[in-house]
């Protein structure tokens, strides 16, 4: 069944390009929605999301993917992600408290709000430690502290910044893991590719050139996933965990790996305007396409409660 | 213009030389200029125009 799905974005990236050539590959109406270009009312916005049947998030901007998200779920447009999601994800802070309430093993984060409180926060765990931005992305900003000297100087800049954001200090245990990470997108929890991003950096995000490879998830690391997406509200997500008591040699190899070497994992995000690109250049998984069937369920299930409400008002 | 069945032509807004982009572009989408490797914005189709692409800001990501 063709679906009307509507794609809120300020900039094609090749992610949102795959998937805007799925939809329309199956036949479904997309109406491409420029947030740029659109006023956001209390009842009712420009954008022509009215026949809708779903909207999907795909804003670069993370401050404009909150609230156009959340102005659309006032008007009862069904969204994905939806705001309390993105909400959550959105803020690293909140994001390790929700993983940390719900059980998913994440690494050691304190807060600070001065500069003074957060070098007692970073002297508390010892060198090397990470210093993050609460909001930002890519591996922007975020520090690895190796020094008394360095965090100084580090914590003066930031409080210098000027972005009152930069003086909610966000400070995190550094998690010495085997030469990558795991990025994992999950659609309400269900896995759909996993892929490593190795790199002799401390930073392995693959928007720094981290190498990826394919990677089998094991027991463990699926149930993490699942734990991880209901914790911050589900959706289609990219979660992004570490894999504790691995050996950087047992790593590797381009065709890809698995899960099997890790004692455990820890899971230090989760993201929601999730990139896919590089899960579906390193992965068997037709990752639109998987993206696409998920999105078709979503329409089909707002379709069905629109009409059950509809019912509901006219008896 | 469609120069061929693959590429469409338009003018770099920064040189203002002719360049040749994917035919398949869409609006919105950001390329790299060919002449400069400045990244450029798909800003219509019908003509093809191109505006030099916003600077990333701070929020931008996942």
């Amino acid at each position: 069944m063709a679906v009307r799905v509507g794609v809120l974005y300020s900039r094609i990236r090749k992610d949102e390009k795959l998937l805007l050539g799925e939809l329309r590959e199956r036949g479904h109406e997309v109406a491409k929605i420029d947030v740029r270009e659109e006023r956001f009312g209390l009842e009712s916005t420009t954008a022509p999301v009215d026949d809708l049947d779903l909207v999907v998030d795909r804003c670069l901007s993370t401050s404009r993917s909150l609230y156009a998200a959340r102005f659309l779920d006032s008007y009862g447009v069904p969204v994905v992600n939806s705001p309390e999601t993105g909400d959550v994800c959105a803020d690293k802070a909140k994001n390790s408290l929700a993983l940390a309430e719900a059980d998913v093993p994440t690494p050691a984060t304190e807060v600070a709000f001065t500069k003074e409180a957060a070098l007692e926060a970073i002297e508390s765990f010892g060198y090397p430690c990470v210093l993050k931005p609460v909001t930002g992305s890519w591996g922007r900003l975020m520090a690895k502290i190796d020094s008394r000297n360095a965090a100084e100087a580090i914590l003066e800049h930031k409080e210098t910044l000027g972005h009152y954001e930069h003086k909610v200090f966000y400070v995190q245990e550094f998690v010495d893991k085997p030469g990558r990470d795991v990025r994992v997108l999950a659609v309400d929890g269900e896995p759909v590719a996993a892929m490593t991003r190795s790199s002799d950096h401390w930073l392995t995000n693959a928007a720094k050139g981290g190498e990826t490879a394919a990677f089998d998830l094991d027991e463990r690391a699926t149930e993490l996933v699942e734990k991880a997406s209901d914790a911050v509200g589900g959706g289609m997500l990219g979660v992004d965990l570490m894999e504790v008591g691995v050996e950087p040699e047992a790593d590797a190899g381009e065709t890809g790996v698995d899960g099997d070497g890790a004692d455990d994992y820890t899971v230090h995000e989760v993201n929601h305007t999730v990139e896919f690109k590089a899960l579906d250049a390193a992965t068997d998984v037709d990752v639109p396409a998987r993206v696409v069937d998920w999105l078709e369920t979503k329409a089909a299930a707002a379709a069905g409660e629109g009409a059950e409400e509809s019912t509901e008002a006219t008896t | 213009m469609t120069s061929d069945t693959d590429t469409l032509t338009a003018e770099d807004p920064i040189t203002g030389e002719e360049i040749e982009i994917p035919a398949d572009v869409e609006v919105g989408e950001i390329i790299d200029s060919p002449v400069t490797g400045t990244e450029l914005e798909v800003i219509s189709l019908d003509p093809v125009v191109l505006e030099e692409a916003p600077e990333l800001e701070e929020d931008w990501g996942e």
